[in-house]
This record gives C-alpha cells, sequence and structure tokens, in this order.
C-alpha cells in the first residue's frame, strides 16, 4: 500500500543521506522525496511516499526514528490530511491542438507558464491522482517533458 | 584561556573517563599525537593494523562495561577501521572512533590520505559527525560520548580534520549533554509490565530467550532473580552468553542454528517466550514460519526496531533491560493474588520434559583416541581456568565450539564478534580485554585461519606486556565453510584447504612470545597449564582432529528441530 510519510529533520549535513541510505540499504522503496525547511532555519520537513505492508512501513518508521536527526515521523495514512503536488509539463501546442491545450489546462486549473512557437510549459497542481489524470489527457497531444516535484502533504484541521 | 583542538580532544577524553585508547599514528593526527605525549594519564596501545584498534576497543568497552576508544588517521587509516566498526554495529558496543582528515579547506579535493570516511561509515554506525569548525569540538565529542553509551549502545564515528586539531578555543566548562531527537525509553510501560506478567501466569511451557541486551544493560542479576523464582528454563543467544549462568540447571545453552538439542526443543515446544535483549536473528530462528510456533511473545528490547521486525509479538515492552526485569520481579512480589512458588510448581512438567530431552541428546562429541578433539581442548580450558577466564573468540567453528563447551557463568567473560563474525576478531579483542582487566586469564579461542587476520597484534601484545594465551584449534582448515561443503557441496573443498601454514610455535618465538604444541590427548593439559603458568603471550597450537564438525546444526532455512546431531 502507498503511503505518504512526513520526517522532520535536524537541519544538518548528511542528513538526507542518512534517510535515502536507509532506504537503499535496507531494500524500502521511496517513489518520491521532497524535502525543505519549516518555520524554524534549522528543521526540515521531508514528505517521501512509499510503497509496503504493514510490518515494512512500521519498520520504515521505527528505522526512522533511530536516525538521531530525526525529530518526528508521521504516518499520513493515520490522519485526515491534503496531499499535492506540482508538475511542469512541456506539451506540443501547434496551430491546431493550441485550443484544445488550453481547455484542458482550464478544466485543472492549470497555467501556461511559457510560451514556445510549438509548444507550452504548463504548471499544474494538485493531488497525485489529479497530476496523472491531466497526463493521461495531455499525452496523446504530445508530451515533450515533464518535471514533477513529488508530494507535500499536512494533516488536516486543528493542531 | 584559549587551548588548542588538540588540547581540548586530551580534556574530553579525561572528562568522560578514558584511560587507555588504541590506536595508530598518521600524517592527519600528528598534533593529536603530540599532545598524547604529555599526557601520561591515558595509556596509547600502538596497533599494528588499524582494525585491531577497533576490535581492542570494543573488547575493552565489553569488559569495562563503558566506552572504549580508538584513535586512527584519514585515509586508509579510516577505511582500515570500518569492519571494526560494523562488528561493534552489529553488536551494539559502545566506542567511539577518533578519525584525521585532511584540513577542511582540502575536503573534496581528491587530497592525499583524503576519504569521506563519514560518508563511508553511515549506515555501519549508530551515528557521526564531521567538525568542521573548532568551536564545535567540545559539544560533538560529549554528545559521542553520550549517544555511544545510551540507549541501544553502538559505534560512534568522529572525523577530526587536521586544521581543527590545531586551531583554538576557550574549552567550554562540562555540561549535561541534552538533544532534542534522542531520547531512550529506558522506563517500561507500567501497563505492558502487568499485561506480560499476567500473560506469564496462564502458560505452562515458558521460556526465557535472552541476548546481548541483558549484558549491556547489566540485568544478569533480575533475569536469574526472574527464572529461579518462576522456575523458568533459561537459553541463551551468542551474544547473550554469560548472562544467565551457563552450569545453572535452567540453563539450556545457546540456542539456534549450532544451538543445543534441548534448547531448540524447549522454543520449538514452548507456550510462552519472554525475549529480553535478543533480536531473532536468522542464525537463531531458522526457518521463520517454524520458530516457537505455539509461543506467544513477550519481547522486551531498548530498541523499538527490534520489536516485530522479524517475528511478531503479541507484548512488546520498550524499555531498559534491567529495569523490565526488576519490574517484573516487583510484580510478582507484590501482585496480592500471585504466588511466584505456586507458578514455579506449575512448571514442574515442562521443567521434566526438559531434563528428558537433556539426557536424550546432550552436548557432546565422540572421542578417538590418540586424536585431539577441539571440543575437548575448550572443555580443558574452562576446567584449567576454573571458568574464570576472559575468552575471545574468532570466527568459525573454533567460536562455535567456544561458545557450546566453555559453560559462562557470568556477564563480561565472553568476547566475539557475534552479528558481523569477523575473523581476525578475536585475537584484537584479547589485547583490549586484557588491558581493561591486566589480573585475568585472557584466552584467544582460534582458528589456524582466523588467527592470520591479525596475526601481525602479537607486536603488540609484547609491546605492552599482554600475556594473553592464544589457543589454535589447528585443522588446516577453514573448518566450517569446510564443513558446510562436506554437507551441502558434496565434500568438493573448494579454497578450504590450507595448504601452506607457519609453523605457530616458531612464530611466537620470532616475535618474543612462548610456542607450544600439542598433537596428542596427553599433551592437552600440560600444555594448558605450561601457558597458564608463563607470564608472557603464549601460543597454544592444538593440532586437532581435521574433519570434525560443531553438531548439533540446523541446516540454513531449516526449522529449528530439524537438528544434524553428533
Amino acid at each position: 500500500m502507498r503511503h505518504t510519510l512526513s520526517v522532520l529533520l535536524q537541519n544538518k549535513p548528511g542528513v538526507l543521506s542518512r534517510v535515502t541510505g536507509l532506504f537503499s540499504g535496507r531494500g524500502f522503496n521511496i517513489e518520491s522525496l521532497s524535502v525543505a525547511p519549516t518555520l524554524e532555519n534549522e528543521v526540515s520537513c521531508l514528505t517521501l511516499v512509499t510503497k509496503g505492508d504493514e510490518a515494512i512501513i512500521e519498520q520504515i518508521t521505527k528505522q526512522l526514528h533511530k536516525l538521531i536527526d530525526v525529530i518526528k515521523v508521521t504516518d499520513m495514512a493515520e490522519h485526515e490530511f491534503v496531499e499535492r503536488e506540482m508538475a511542469l509539463i512541456r506539451v506540443k501546442a501547434e496551430a491546431g491542438s493550441r485550443a484544445e491545450v488550453l481547455r484542458v489546462i482550464d478544466i485543472f486549473r492549470g497555467k501556461v507558464v511559457d510560451v514556445a512557437p510549438k509548444s507550452y510549459v504548463v504548471e499544474v497542481t494538485g493531488s497525485p491522482t489529479k497530476i496523472k489524470a491531466i497526463i493521461d489527457i495531455l499525452r496523446p497531444i504530445g508530451i515533450q517533458e515533464i518535471v514533477r516535484t513529488g508530494s507535500v502533504a499536512m494533516t488536516r484541521g486543528v493542531k | 584561556m584559549q587551548i588548542t583542538g588538540a588540547q581540548a580532544l586530551m580534556k574530553c577524553l579525561t572528562e568522560q573517563n578514558v584511560d587507555c585508547i588504541f590506536g595508530f599514528p598518521g600524517g592527519a593526527v600528528i598534533d593529536i599525537y603530540d599532545e598524547l605525549l604529555r599526557h601520561p594519564e591515558i595509556t596509547h596501545v600502538l596497533v599494528r593494523h588499524e582494525q585491531a584498534a577497533v576490535h581492542a576497543a570494543d573488547a575493552y568497552a565489553r569488559v569495562k562495561g563503558d566506552v572504549g576508544v580508538a584513535l586512527v588517521t584519514s585515509g586508509p587509516g579510516a577505511t582500515n577501521t570500518v569492519t571494526g566498526i560494523a562488528s561493534a554495529y552489529m553488536d551494539s558496543i559502545p566506542i567511539v572512533v577518533f578519525t584525521g582528515q585532511v584540513p577542511t579547506t582540502l575536503i573534496g579535493n581528491d587530497a592525499f590520505q583524503e576519504v569521506d570516511i563519514v560518508g563511508i561509515t553511515r549506515p555501519c554506525t549508530k551515528h557521526n559527525y564531521l567538525v568542521k569548525d573548532v568551536k564545535d569540538l567540545v559539544p560533538t565529542i560529549r554528545e559521542a560520548f553520550h549517544i555511544a553509551r545510551s540507549g541501544r549502545p553502538g559505534p560512534v564515528l568522529i572525523d577530526l580534520p587536521k586544521d581543527v586539531m590545531a586551531g583554538k578555543l576557550t574549552f567550554p566548562e562540562p555540561a549535561p549533554v541534552q538533544m532534542r531527537t534522542y531520547r531512550p525509553t529506558y522506563e517500561p510501560h507500567p501497563g505492558q509490565i502487568d499485561k506480560a506478567c499476567r500473560e506469564i501466569l496462564k502458560c505452562s511451557r515458558p521460556v526465557l530467550y535472552i541476548g546481548g541486551g541483558i549484558i549491556a544493560s547489566k540485568a544478569s542479576a533480575e533475569v536469574t532473580e526472574l527464572a529461579k523464582k518462576l522456575n523458568i528454563p533459561v537459553t541463551m543467544t551468542l551474544m547473550g552468553l554469560g548472562g544467565f549462568p551457563g552450569t545453572d540447571t535452567l540453563s539450556l545453552g545457546m540456542l539456534g542454528m549450532h544451538g543445543t538439542y534441548y534448547a531448540n526443543m524447549a522454543v520449538a515446544n514452548c507456550d510462552m517466550l519472554i525475549a529480553v535483549g535478543a533480536r531473532f536473528d536468522d542464525r537463531v530462528t531458522g526457518k521463520i514460519a517454524a520458530f516457537a510456533p505455539q509461543a506467544k511473545i513477550i519481547h522486551i528490547d531498548i530498541d523499538p526496531s527490534s520489536i516485530s521486525k522479524n517475528v511478531k509479538v503479541q507484548v512488546p515492552i520498550v524499555a531498559d533491560c534491567k529495569r523490565a526485569l526488576a519490574d517484573m520481579n516487583h510484580w510478582f512480589e507484590t501482585t496480592a493474588e500471585v504466588d511466584p512458588k505456586a507458578v514455579a510448581a506449575r512448571h514442574e512438567p515442562w521443567i521434566s520434559q526438559i531434563k528428558e530431552w537433556k539426557t536424550a541428546h546432550p552436548l557432546g562429541y565422540i572421542e578417538e583416541t590418540g586424536v585431539i578433539k577441539p571440543q575437548f581442548v575448550v572443555q580443558k580450558l574452562h576446567e584449567l581456568t576454573g571458568g574464570e577466564a576472559i575468552i575471545c573468540t574468532e570466527v568459525g567453528q573454533n567460536q562455535m565450539w567456544a561458545a557450546q563447551f566453555y559453560q559462562f557463568d557470568k556477564p563480561n567473560h565472553w568476547m566475539t564478534s557475534g552479528g558481523l563474525g569477523v575473523m581476525g576478531y578475536g585475537f584484537p579483542a584479547a589485547i583490549g580485554a586484557q588491558m581493561a582487566a591486566p589480573d585475568k586469564v585472557v584466552i584467544d579461542i582460534a582458528g589456524d585461519g582466523s588467527i592470520q587476520m591479525n596475526i601481525q597484534e602479537l607486536a603488540t601484545a609484547r609491546q605492552y606486556r599482554c600475556p594473553v594465551k592464544i589457543a589454535i584449534l589447528n585443522n588446516n582448515y577453514l573448518g566450517m565453510v569446510r564443513q558446510w561443503q562436506e554437507l551441502f557441496y558434496n565434500k568438493k573443498y573448494s579454497a578450504t584447504v590450507l595448504d601452506v601454514a607457519p609453523d605457530f610455535v616458531a612464530l611466537a618465538k620470532a616475535y618474543g612470545a612462548v610456542g607450544l604444541r600439542a598433537t596428542t590427548p596427553s599433551e592437552v593439559e600440560p600444555v594448558i597449564k605450561e601457558a597458564l603458568a608463563t607470564k608472557n603471550t603464549v601460543i597454544m597450537d592444538f593440532v586437532v582432529c581435521r574433519e570434525e564438525g560443531v553438531y548439533p546444526m540446523v541446516p540454513a532455512g531449516k526449522a529449528t528441530t530439524e537438528m544434524l546431531l553428533v
């Protein structure tokens, strides 16, 4: 099963390598990973999407906790949460397909952030399923390149 | 007053009560070695290979029950420590390893003797540091010692660039280490203790399965009290030997691949397994599905990630083993409706069943006239040292025979590379143990293969007048692999025959040590007696039965009840 883990880390040299090394060394799988500072400068939040059964997720969580620089691990599966990802998509946009591309982007509430003679760069934000949906729709028109941020997630409600 | 980084390092060592370190100098640590000359209160043991420094620090830590320290230079000095560090990590031994590093200005330049040792050792240390600013040096060292010795202990590495050692700082006042992210759980949850004890009341065939955590948390007295109070048989992992008296009637000896028949049978048939400071290693469990299939499992461990890692447990207790066991003992003594004597009496039929297993297949070997059996040598060592020696081992058959036949009654007398299985561990470990306990008899039980992996340490042993005794069970084979080849590879002895071997007696003499040899059973006792009476390093070369095997043996991947017996 797919799990989104939110990991608060001390922002120290090598800390990301400790996390990724743990995953490769123990044969766990990383689907996506994103990391950036939080309100506190010395603390970073790492959002990581992984797959595994209950026992594997339990081991991943415990092993992450065991790293000295890890402050807190939250398995989003135990909470109500929102998850978002951003993608930049370079899609073919020639005379015949420009209008169609714009319509699709509008439906997904994306925007065009760069225009070239034969292509657009489209920015779209949403849940991973929404990103997948727009990719599926644009693919027949001609996607030239995709860059995705990986998921970030936050629990819902009052903290 | 400003002092140098190297001076601050010495002050930190004194602050941590370090009186002996193991090391090897080099360009990047030359400032530290210069400073060391001004600190006669710290004994420096100059090893002949950096791997040996770490094994020696490891055994020093085990004997002292505190942190061991190694100091090496950058590059190859640092990479040579990796095996020792990985071994200490697997066995949860508290050590701090200081490695030299090229000056901060050269880091990343592929400088002479530069290596990213922090990167290399990240997966085999509990934590590691590169000190880039001399202001961070003292807090880092204090934190490193704290991490090494607390919680589930382990190795910590500190990489020290040369300019940081020469840099100046004001030595900060001693302060307790406060860490935001690292707070091991020592106190057991009272609700879990209650639940565990009530589960024990319900069972009729309990087994205590104890590991290295008993030694690390100094919980021998508490586990012995629990076992005796409730009449529960105790089996030990390789790392747990000595945690409960091996000669006690409730002892089942070691379990697992080369465990006793009765330990494996007891675990397979028990209805309650109380695992304390053990981690359900594959050498213990064999085929997981067939491990303790009828048992409810209580698991006490300070490391939450050890719990339910390999085997799902019903009652997890995250705590220091000593405190959890003390609380359980207290529970059984003070809970109104519980009578420990009645509980103990209820286990009597189970104890009788175990006695039957013990009688049916005791640990043993077949004697042959005129041929020295390796097990006989270990038995004689036990007899002639009164079971009081510190025993170190190499890895392979020698290690298993030592574990089986030297019955350990006390903790901290058994040094073996249990998790990583390092050939070459035992001899440097013996030197470390002897430095920690100068008045003890220290014996390295070795094979003729393993001993050659760190044989150069004969010079170290001689230089520091370590009267360690090396008992080589010499069969001219890499015996354990040969045994597997005999049993599972059609006797095709690929690369396990040691055709060219040194004359170990002459080798000992070349280093100024004493060499003795026994080729018949009647020579074993006189050789051991002479060795024990000698105040010098001694090699005892026992020419043993060449194709003797270690039994019982559970073939890899089989259930632990599918043992090959003597």
